[in-house]
Protein backbone atom coordinates (compact mmCIF):
# COMPACT_ATOMS: atom_id res chain seq x y z
CA UNK A 1 0.00 0.00 0.00
CA UNK A 2 1.00 3.21 -0.91
CA UNK A 3 1.60 5.81 1.86
CA UNK A 4 2.98 8.77 0.50
CA UNK A 5 1.92 11.32 -2.39
CA UNK A 6 3.29 11.30 -5.74
CA UNK A 7 2.23 14.64 -6.08
CA UNK A 8 1.46 17.27 -3.49
CA UNK A 9 -1.79 18.83 -2.72
CA UNK A 10 -3.33 22.08 -4.17
CA UNK A 11 -4.95 24.91 -2.27
CA UNK A 12 -7.43 25.58 -4.94
CA UNK A 13 -8.40 24.48 -8.16
CA UNK A 14 -9.82 21.11 -9.74
CA UNK A 15 -8.80 18.06 -9.33
CA UNK A 16 -8.86 15.11 -12.46
CA UNK A 17 -8.92 11.67 -11.06
CA UNK A 18 -9.68 8.10 -12.24
CA UNK A 19 -8.32 9.72 -16.56
CA UNK A 20 -7.57 6.63 -18.34
CA UNK A 21 -4.17 5.71 -18.00
CA UNK A 22 -2.16 7.55 -20.80
CA UNK A 23 -5.02 10.12 -21.25
CA UNK A 24 -4.01 12.72 -19.36
CA UNK A 25 -2.02 14.87 -21.91
CA UNK A 26 -4.88 14.90 -23.64
CA UNK A 27 -7.32 16.00 -20.99
CA UNK A 28 -5.28 19.01 -20.62
CA UNK A 29 -5.00 19.57 -23.99
CA UNK A 30 -8.61 19.53 -24.38
CA UNK A 31 -8.62 22.15 -21.62
CA UNK A 32 -6.45 24.29 -23.25
CA UNK A 33 -4.12 25.23 -20.21
CA UNK A 34 -1.25 24.14 -21.28
CA UNK A 35 -0.20 28.03 -22.02
CA UNK A 36 -2.34 29.54 -19.61
CA UNK A 37 0.50 31.61 -17.16
CA UNK A 38 -2.31 31.72 -14.19
CA UNK A 39 -2.60 28.17 -14.32
CA UNK A 40 -0.29 25.50 -13.14
CA UNK A 41 -0.74 21.88 -13.73
CA UNK A 42 0.59 18.41 -12.31
CA UNK A 43 0.16 15.24 -13.98
CA UNK A 44 0.61 12.03 -12.59
CA UNK A 45 0.56 9.45 -15.47
CA UNK A 46 0.15 5.92 -15.18
CA UNK A 47 -0.08 5.43 -11.45
CA UNK A 48 -2.01 2.43 -9.34
CA UNK A 49 -5.66 2.47 -9.13
CA UNK A 50 -7.71 -0.03 -7.31
CA UNK A 51 -10.46 0.86 -9.87
CA UNK A 52 -8.75 1.26 -12.94
CA UNK A 53 -5.70 -0.64 -12.44
CA UNK A 54 -3.53 2.29 -13.98
CA UNK A 55 -4.82 5.86 -14.19
CA UNK A 56 -3.57 9.33 -14.65
CA UNK A 57 -4.34 12.36 -12.40
CA UNK A 58 -4.32 15.49 -12.99
CA UNK A 59 -4.32 18.79 -10.71
CA UNK A 60 -4.74 22.32 -11.73
CA UNK A 61 -4.47 25.36 -9.73
CA UNK A 62 -6.32 28.00 -9.48
CA UNK A 63 -9.30 26.65 -12.29
CA UNK A 64 -12.56 25.55 -12.22
CA UNK A 65 -14.26 23.90 -15.23
CA UNK A 66 -17.25 24.76 -17.20
CA UNK A 67 -19.98 22.42 -18.15
CA UNK A 68 -17.94 22.55 -21.85
CA UNK A 69 -15.60 21.48 -20.05
CA UNK A 70 -16.57 18.59 -18.43
CA UNK A 71 -18.52 17.22 -21.70
CA UNK A 72 -15.60 17.11 -23.29
CA UNK A 73 -13.36 15.62 -20.73
CA UNK A 74 -16.25 12.90 -20.52
CA UNK A 75 -15.35 12.16 -24.64
CA UNK A 76 -11.79 11.15 -23.17
CA UNK A 77 -12.49 10.15 -19.75
CA UNK A 78 -15.57 8.99 -18.80
CA UNK A 79 -15.00 7.88 -15.03
CA UNK A 80 -13.36 10.69 -14.57
CA UNK A 81 -13.73 12.09 -10.70
CA UNK A 82 -13.62 16.06 -10.30
CA UNK A 83 -12.88 17.30 -7.03
CA UNK A 84 -13.55 21.23 -6.52
CA UNK A 85 -10.70 22.30 -4.02
CA UNK A 86 -10.89 25.05 -1.96
CA UNK A 87 -8.34 25.86 0.70
CA UNK A 88 -6.69 22.63 0.78
CA UNK A 89 -10.57 21.03 1.62
CA UNK A 90 -12.33 19.29 -1.25
CA UNK A 91 -15.74 20.86 -1.24
CA UNK A 92 -17.44 18.97 -4.13
CA UNK A 93 -16.64 16.08 -5.61
CA UNK A 94 -18.61 13.73 -8.31
CA UNK A 95 -17.69 11.89 -11.67
CA UNK A 96 -18.15 13.48 -15.30
CA UNK A 97 -20.91 11.78 -17.30
CA UNK A 98 -20.83 11.67 -21.12
CA UNK A 99 -24.29 13.34 -22.21
CA UNK A 100 -26.71 11.76 -23.88
CA UNK A 101 -26.25 14.36 -26.38
CA UNK A 102 -23.35 16.02 -27.75
CA UNK A 103 -23.99 19.95 -28.94
CA UNK A 104 -22.02 22.09 -30.84
CA UNK A 105 -18.37 20.26 -29.66
CA UNK A 106 -17.68 18.29 -32.23
CA UNK A 107 -17.21 18.67 -36.06
CA UNK A 108 -19.24 15.52 -38.38
CA UNK A 109 -16.38 13.62 -40.00
CA UNK A 110 -18.97 13.11 -42.80
CA UNK A 111 -18.06 15.88 -45.79
CA UNK A 112 -21.20 15.71 -47.34
CA UNK A 113 -22.85 16.45 -44.02
CA UNK A 114 -25.19 19.65 -43.91
CA UNK A 115 -23.99 20.72 -40.91
CA UNK A 116 -20.44 20.94 -42.80
CA UNK A 117 -22.06 23.67 -44.56
CA UNK A 118 -23.00 27.38 -43.89
CA UNK A 119 -26.09 26.60 -42.30
CA UNK A 120 -27.13 28.26 -38.53
CA UNK A 121 -27.37 24.81 -36.69
CA UNK A 122 -24.32 23.38 -34.09
CA UNK A 123 -23.46 19.94 -34.82
CA UNK A 124 -25.65 17.35 -32.58
CA UNK A 125 -24.58 13.40 -31.80
CA UNK A 126 -26.07 11.15 -29.80
CA UNK A 127 -24.42 8.35 -27.85
CA UNK A 128 -24.94 5.17 -29.69
CA UNK A 129 -22.10 3.29 -27.24
CA UNK A 130 -20.04 4.64 -24.19
CA UNK A 131 -17.27 1.75 -24.57
CA UNK A 132 -16.18 1.80 -27.19
CA UNK A 133 -17.23 5.26 -27.88
CA UNK A 134 -19.10 5.35 -30.87
CA UNK A 135 -21.61 8.70 -31.58
CA UNK A 136 -24.11 9.26 -34.07
CA UNK A 137 -24.91 12.66 -36.30
CA UNK A 138 -28.66 13.57 -35.59
CA UNK A 139 -28.71 15.16 -38.95
CA UNK A 140 -26.83 12.61 -41.17
CA UNK A 141 -26.81 9.91 -38.85
CA UNK A 142 -23.42 8.67 -39.79
CA UNK A 143 -21.54 7.11 -36.92
CA UNK A 144 -18.33 8.41 -35.29
CA UNK A 145 -15.50 6.40 -34.04
CA UNK A 146 -13.59 7.10 -30.57
CA UNK A 147 -10.69 7.88 -32.81
CA UNK A 148 -12.70 10.70 -34.88
CA UNK A 149 -13.67 12.15 -32.10
CA UNK A 150 -10.22 11.96 -30.28
CA UNK A 151 -9.17 13.50 -33.40
CA UNK A 152 -10.69 16.91 -32.76
CA UNK A 153 -9.97 17.00 -28.92
CA UNK B 1 -49.45 8.48 -35.85
CA UNK B 2 -47.97 10.28 -38.68
CA UNK B 3 -49.99 12.82 -38.22
CA UNK B 4 -48.21 16.27 -38.47
CA UNK B 5 -45.19 13.79 -38.22
CA UNK B 6 -41.83 14.51 -40.54
CA UNK B 7 -40.43 11.11 -42.44
CA UNK B 8 -36.48 12.28 -42.68
CA UNK B 9 -35.25 8.85 -42.38
CA UNK B 10 -36.74 5.29 -42.32
CA UNK B 11 -36.30 4.72 -38.87
CA UNK B 12 -38.80 7.47 -37.80
CA UNK B 13 -41.47 5.15 -39.47
CA UNK B 14 -42.67 2.41 -36.81
CA UNK B 15 -43.00 -1.01 -38.07
CA UNK B 16 -47.54 -0.55 -36.86
CA UNK B 17 -46.72 2.92 -39.10
CA UNK B 18 -45.45 0.66 -41.80
CA UNK B 19 -48.61 -1.74 -41.88
CA UNK B 20 -51.01 1.39 -41.44
CA UNK B 21 -49.18 2.86 -44.67
CA UNK B 22 -49.63 -0.56 -46.99
CA UNK B 23 -53.26 -0.32 -46.02
CA UNK B 24 -54.44 2.84 -46.58
CA UNK B 25 -52.20 2.11 -49.98
CA UNK B 26 -54.37 -0.50 -50.73
CA UNK B 27 -57.42 1.84 -50.54
CA UNK B 28 -55.69 4.01 -52.56
CA UNK B 29 -54.70 1.48 -55.10
CA UNK B 30 -58.14 0.58 -55.19
CA UNK B 31 -59.06 4.14 -55.26
CA UNK B 32 -56.89 4.88 -58.32
CA UNK B 33 -57.57 1.40 -60.37
CA UNK B 34 -61.49 2.28 -59.79
CA UNK B 35 -60.63 6.06 -61.30
CA UNK B 36 -62.35 7.58 -58.35
CA UNK B 37 -61.78 11.22 -57.56
CA UNK B 38 -60.55 12.02 -54.09
CA UNK B 39 -60.65 15.41 -52.39
CA UNK B 40 -59.32 14.50 -48.77
CA UNK B 41 -56.67 16.93 -49.51
CA UNK B 42 -58.72 19.73 -50.74
CA UNK B 43 -57.35 22.96 -49.83
CA UNK B 44 -54.49 21.78 -48.71
CA UNK B 45 -50.60 22.56 -50.35
CA UNK B 46 -47.24 20.50 -50.77
CA UNK B 47 -44.14 22.67 -51.86
CA UNK B 48 -41.66 20.55 -53.43
CA UNK B 49 -37.69 21.54 -53.27
CA UNK B 50 -35.80 19.55 -54.99
CA UNK B 51 -32.11 20.42 -55.16
CA UNK B 52 -31.34 17.65 -57.20
CA UNK B 53 -32.49 16.08 -60.43
CA UNK B 54 -35.35 13.69 -59.93
CA UNK B 55 -38.18 12.27 -62.63
CA UNK B 56 -40.13 9.57 -60.49
CA UNK B 57 -40.05 10.50 -57.20
CA UNK B 58 -40.77 14.23 -57.58
CA UNK B 59 -43.65 13.20 -60.36
CA UNK B 60 -45.29 10.63 -58.27
CA UNK B 61 -45.27 13.44 -55.31
CA UNK B 62 -46.69 15.53 -57.03
CA UNK B 63 -49.15 13.41 -58.67
CA UNK B 64 -50.23 12.08 -55.40
CA UNK B 65 -51.40 15.53 -53.97
CA UNK B 66 -53.31 16.50 -56.82
CA UNK B 67 -54.80 13.00 -57.04
CA UNK B 68 -55.49 13.72 -53.53
CA UNK B 69 -57.65 17.15 -54.65
CA UNK B 70 -54.50 18.95 -52.97
CA UNK B 71 -52.06 21.47 -54.94
CA UNK B 72 -49.06 21.71 -55.05
CA UNK B 73 -46.09 24.70 -55.47
CA UNK B 74 -42.44 24.19 -56.49
CA UNK B 75 -39.20 25.33 -56.81
CA UNK B 76 -38.49 24.49 -61.00
CA UNK B 77 -34.83 25.55 -61.14
CA UNK B 78 -33.07 26.05 -58.15
CA UNK B 79 -29.99 27.69 -59.73
CA UNK B 80 -32.11 31.01 -60.73
CA UNK B 81 -33.94 30.75 -57.12
CA UNK B 82 -32.70 32.43 -53.95
CA UNK B 83 -30.10 29.49 -52.85
CA UNK B 84 -28.06 30.35 -55.78
CA UNK B 85 -28.12 33.91 -53.73
CA UNK B 86 -26.67 32.72 -51.11
CA UNK B 87 -29.66 31.61 -48.73
CA UNK B 88 -29.14 29.01 -46.10
CA UNK B 89 -31.62 26.24 -46.55
CA UNK B 90 -32.95 27.10 -42.96
CA UNK B 91 -33.84 30.55 -44.85
CA UNK B 92 -35.70 28.86 -47.58
CA UNK B 93 -37.41 26.34 -45.33
CA UNK B 94 -38.50 29.27 -43.29
CA UNK B 95 -40.28 30.57 -46.31
CA UNK B 96 -41.23 27.40 -47.78
CA UNK B 97 -43.37 26.30 -44.65
CA UNK B 98 -45.54 30.06 -44.15
CA UNK B 99 -46.94 28.65 -48.02
CA UNK B 100 -47.33 25.11 -47.65
CA UNK B 101 -48.71 22.54 -45.39
CA UNK B 102 -46.43 19.98 -46.42
CA UNK B 103 -42.63 20.39 -47.45
CA UNK B 104 -41.09 17.20 -49.83
CA UNK B 105 -37.17 18.11 -50.21
CA UNK B 106 -34.55 16.55 -51.90
CA UNK B 107 -30.88 18.10 -51.36
CA UNK B 108 -27.50 16.34 -52.45
CA UNK B 109 -26.18 17.03 -48.93
CA UNK B 110 -26.44 14.26 -46.05
CA UNK B 111 -29.05 15.54 -42.83
CA UNK B 112 -30.77 17.94 -45.13
CA UNK B 113 -33.80 16.86 -44.73
CA UNK B 114 -33.32 16.62 -40.86
CA UNK B 115 -32.56 20.46 -40.94
CA UNK B 116 -35.24 21.19 -43.12
CA UNK B 117 -37.37 19.57 -40.22
CA UNK B 118 -36.04 21.55 -37.19
CA UNK B 119 -36.70 24.59 -38.90
CA UNK B 120 -40.17 23.56 -40.34
CA UNK B 121 -43.26 23.63 -38.14
CA UNK B 122 -44.79 21.75 -40.83
CA UNK B 123 -44.04 18.22 -41.65
CA UNK B 124 -41.10 17.64 -43.81
CA UNK B 125 -40.92 14.78 -46.47
CA UNK B 126 -37.24 13.48 -47.25
CA UNK B 127 -37.27 12.54 -50.83
CA UNK B 128 -33.86 11.64 -50.95
CA UNK B 129 -30.62 13.34 -49.39
CA UNK B 130 -27.13 13.00 -51.22
CA UNK B 131 -26.07 9.42 -50.44
CA UNK B 132 -28.52 9.46 -47.24
CA UNK B 133 -31.97 8.26 -46.91
CA UNK B 134 -34.88 7.93 -48.97
CA UNK B 135 -37.65 6.49 -46.96
CA UNK B 136 -40.50 6.65 -49.33
CA UNK B 137 -39.12 4.91 -52.00
CA UNK B 138 -38.16 2.57 -49.52
CA UNK B 139 -41.55 2.05 -48.54
CA UNK B 140 -43.03 1.63 -51.85
CA UNK B 141 -39.78 -1.41 -52.03
CA UNK B 142 -41.15 -2.73 -49.36
CA UNK B 143 -44.55 -1.86 -50.52
CA UNK B 144 -43.68 -3.76 -54.14
CA UNK B 145 -42.70 -6.80 -52.03
CA UNK B 146 -45.61 -7.54 -50.27
CA UNK B 147 -47.90 -7.03 -53.04
CA UNK B 148 -46.07 -9.98 -55.37
CA UNK B 149 -45.45 -12.10 -52.42
CA UNK B 150 -48.04 -11.24 -49.90
CA UNK B 151 -45.47 -10.95 -47.44
CA UNK B 152 -42.01 -9.58 -46.55
CA UNK B 153 -41.30 -12.04 -43.83
CA UNK B 154 -39.16 -15.07 -45.14
CA UNK B 155 -38.16 -13.52 -48.49
CA UNK B 156 -34.31 -14.67 -49.62
CA UNK B 157 -33.59 -10.72 -51.21
CA UNK B 158 -30.31 -9.73 -53.97
CA UNK B 159 -29.12 -6.28 -53.59
CA UNK B 160 -27.31 -5.84 -57.03
CA UNK B 161 -24.86 -3.06 -57.76
CA UNK B 162 -23.64 0.26 -56.42
CA UNK B 163 -24.76 -0.36 -52.85
CA UNK B 164 -22.12 2.41 -51.49
CA UNK B 165 -23.46 5.78 -52.91
CA UNK B 166 -26.90 4.27 -53.81
CA UNK B 167 -29.11 5.62 -51.20
CA UNK B 168 -32.56 3.22 -51.76
CA UNK B 169 -30.09 0.69 -50.81
CA UNK B 170 -29.14 1.95 -47.77
CA UNK B 171 -32.83 2.80 -46.60
CA UNK B 172 -34.24 -0.47 -47.92
CA UNK B 173 -31.42 -2.35 -45.94
CA UNK B 174 -32.50 -0.54 -42.81
CA UNK B 175 -35.71 -1.12 -43.11
CA UNK B 176 -35.41 -4.76 -44.05
CA UNK B 177 -33.77 -5.58 -40.84
CA UNK B 178 -37.03 -5.36 -38.78
CA UNK B 179 -37.96 -8.15 -41.00
CA UNK B 180 -37.14 -11.84 -40.80
CA UNK B 181 -35.54 -12.14 -44.29
CA UNK B 182 -31.97 -13.32 -45.93
CA UNK B 183 -30.01 -10.83 -47.89
CA UNK B 184 -27.14 -10.84 -50.03
CA UNK B 185 -25.19 -8.03 -51.24
CA UNK B 186 -23.70 -8.66 -54.48
CA UNK B 187 -20.89 -5.49 -55.55
CA UNK B 188 -18.05 -5.10 -56.36
CA UNK B 189 -15.50 -4.30 -53.67
CA UNK B 190 -15.40 -0.29 -54.36
CA UNK B 191 -18.98 -0.37 -54.11
CA UNK B 192 -20.22 -2.49 -51.19
CA UNK B 193 -22.36 -1.33 -48.67
CA UNK B 194 -20.96 1.07 -46.22
CA UNK B 195 -20.17 -0.30 -42.93
CA UNK B 196 -22.40 2.60 -41.16
CA UNK B 197 -25.26 1.40 -42.64
CA UNK B 198 -24.47 -2.23 -41.72
CA UNK B 199 -23.79 -2.27 -38.34
CA UNK B 200 -26.71 0.12 -37.62
CA UNK B 201 -28.88 -3.68 -38.61
CA UNK B 202 -31.25 -5.33 -36.43
CA UNK B 203 -30.82 -8.84 -34.79
CA UNK B 204 -33.09 -10.59 -36.82
CA UNK B 205 -31.50 -10.38 -40.55
CA UNK B 206 -28.83 -12.61 -42.32
CA UNK B 207 -26.94 -10.73 -44.62
CA UNK B 208 -24.33 -12.06 -46.73
CA UNK B 209 -21.80 -10.65 -49.62
CA UNK B 210 -20.04 -11.62 -52.93
CA UNK B 211 -18.86 -9.92 -55.52
CA UNK B 212 -20.18 -12.83 -58.15
CA UNK B 213 -24.07 -12.04 -59.27
CA UNK B 214 -24.00 -15.47 -61.28
CA UNK B 215 -24.11 -18.11 -58.67
CA UNK B 216 -26.75 -19.74 -57.35
CA UNK B 217 -29.34 -17.72 -58.82
CA UNK B 218 -32.31 -19.20 -57.40
CA UNK B 219 -31.78 -18.71 -54.31
CA UNK B 220 -33.69 -15.87 -54.59
CA UNK B 221 -36.97 -14.49 -54.37
CA UNK B 222 -35.81 -10.46 -55.10
CA UNK B 223 -33.29 -9.25 -57.14
CA UNK B 224 -33.26 -5.56 -56.70
CA UNK B 225 -30.79 -3.70 -59.02
CA UNK B 226 -29.37 -0.66 -58.57
CA UNK B 227 -27.56 1.60 -61.28
CA UNK B 228 -23.86 2.57 -60.59
CA UNK B 229 -24.51 6.26 -60.43
CA UNK B 230 -21.96 8.27 -62.92
CA UNK B 231 -22.35 11.60 -60.85
CA UNK B 232 -21.59 9.90 -57.44
CA UNK B 233 -17.75 9.31 -58.37
CA UNK B 234 -14.95 11.97 -58.29
CA UNK B 235 -12.28 9.65 -59.66
CA UNK B 236 -13.64 8.63 -63.86
CA UNK B 237 -11.21 5.23 -63.97
CA UNK B 238 -12.75 4.09 -60.93
CA UNK B 239 -16.60 4.25 -62.73
CA UNK B 240 -14.82 2.58 -65.95
CA UNK B 241 -13.92 -0.57 -64.04
CA UNK B 242 -17.47 -1.37 -62.88
CA UNK B 243 -19.78 -0.24 -64.89
CA UNK B 244 -21.50 -2.72 -66.82
CA UNK B 245 -20.16 -5.25 -64.47
CA UNK B 246 -23.80 -6.86 -63.46
CA UNK B 247 -26.11 -6.94 -66.95
CA UNK B 248 -29.01 -8.63 -66.54
CA UNK B 249 -31.13 -9.81 -69.72
CA UNK B 250 -33.12 -12.88 -70.50
CA UNK B 251 -30.58 -15.38 -70.00
CA UNK B 252 -29.43 -14.37 -66.87
CA UNK B 253 -33.50 -14.03 -66.01
CA UNK B 254 -33.35 -18.01 -67.27
CA UNK B 255 -31.15 -18.69 -64.28
CA UNK B 256 -33.65 -17.36 -61.57
CA UNK B 257 -36.68 -19.00 -59.74
CA UNK B 258 -39.44 -18.89 -61.90
CA UNK B 259 -41.59 -16.36 -59.50
CA UNK B 260 -38.32 -13.93 -58.92
CA UNK B 261 -39.24 -10.59 -59.58
CA UNK B 262 -36.23 -7.87 -60.55
CA UNK B 263 -36.86 -4.53 -58.89
CA UNK B 264 -34.74 -1.34 -59.65
CA UNK B 265 -35.43 2.24 -58.72
CA UNK B 266 -34.96 3.58 -61.70
CA UNK B 267 -33.76 5.18 -63.60
CA UNK B 268 -31.80 2.42 -65.03
CA UNK B 269 -29.31 2.47 -67.88
CA UNK B 270 -27.80 -0.82 -68.55
CA UNK B 271 -27.73 -2.71 -65.78
CA UNK B 272 -31.37 -4.49 -67.45
CA UNK B 273 -32.07 -4.87 -70.88
CA UNK B 274 -35.03 -3.33 -72.74
CA UNK B 275 -35.88 -7.44 -73.54
CA UNK B 276 -36.61 -7.99 -69.79
CA UNK B 277 -39.54 -5.33 -69.54
CA UNK B 278 -41.44 -7.92 -71.31
CA UNK B 279 -41.23 -10.81 -68.55
CA UNK B 280 -43.13 -11.20 -66.02
CA UNK B 281 -40.19 -11.00 -63.53
CA UNK B 282 -39.85 -7.53 -64.32
CA UNK B 283 -41.06 -5.72 -61.43
CA UNK B 284 -39.88 -2.14 -62.14
CA UNK B 285 -42.18 -0.15 -63.80
CA UNK B 286 -45.44 -1.77 -61.31
CA UNK B 287 -43.03 -0.85 -58.60
CA UNK B 288 -42.56 2.63 -59.93
CA UNK B 289 -46.56 2.78 -60.19
CA UNK B 290 -46.53 1.83 -56.57
CA UNK B 291 -45.21 5.22 -55.52
CA UNK B 292 -48.18 7.05 -56.27
CA UNK B 293 -50.18 5.37 -54.23
CA UNK B 294 -47.89 4.66 -51.06
CA UNK B 295 -46.94 8.51 -51.44
CA UNK B 296 -51.06 9.29 -51.37
CA UNK B 297 -50.95 7.14 -48.11
CA UNK B 298 -48.14 8.94 -46.75
CA UNK B 299 -49.67 12.29 -47.57
CA UNK B 300 -52.78 11.58 -46.43
CA UNK B 301 -52.12 10.45 -43.10
CA UNK B 302 -50.08 12.92 -42.49
CA UNK B 303 -52.00 15.69 -43.48
CA UNK B 304 -54.25 13.80 -41.08
CA UNK B 305 -57.36 13.49 -43.74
Amino acid sequence: METTLKVSKIKDGTVIDHVPAGKALRVVSILKIENNPDVSTTIAMRVQSEKLGRKDVIKIENKYLNRDDLDRISLVAPDATISIVSNYQIKEKFTVKLTKTIVGILKCPNQGCITNVKEPVNSEFSVVSEKPLILRCFYCERNMTEKEVLSQL
Amino acid sequence: MLKNKSIVSIDDVSESDISEIFSVSDRMLNALEAGKKLEMLDGKIMATLFYEPSTRTRLSFESSMHRLGGSVVSVSDVKSSSVAKGETLADTIRMAESYSDVIVIRHPLEGAARLASKFSTKPVINAGDGSGQHPTQTLLDLYTMRKYFGKIDGLRIAMVGDLRYGRTVHSLLLALSNFDVEVTLISPQILKMPEHIRERLGKNIKVKSRENLDEKMDEFDVFYVTRIQKERFTDQNEYNSVIGLYSIDVSTVGKMKKNAIIMHPLPRVDEIKPEVDYLPNAAYFKQAYYGVPVRMALLSMILGA
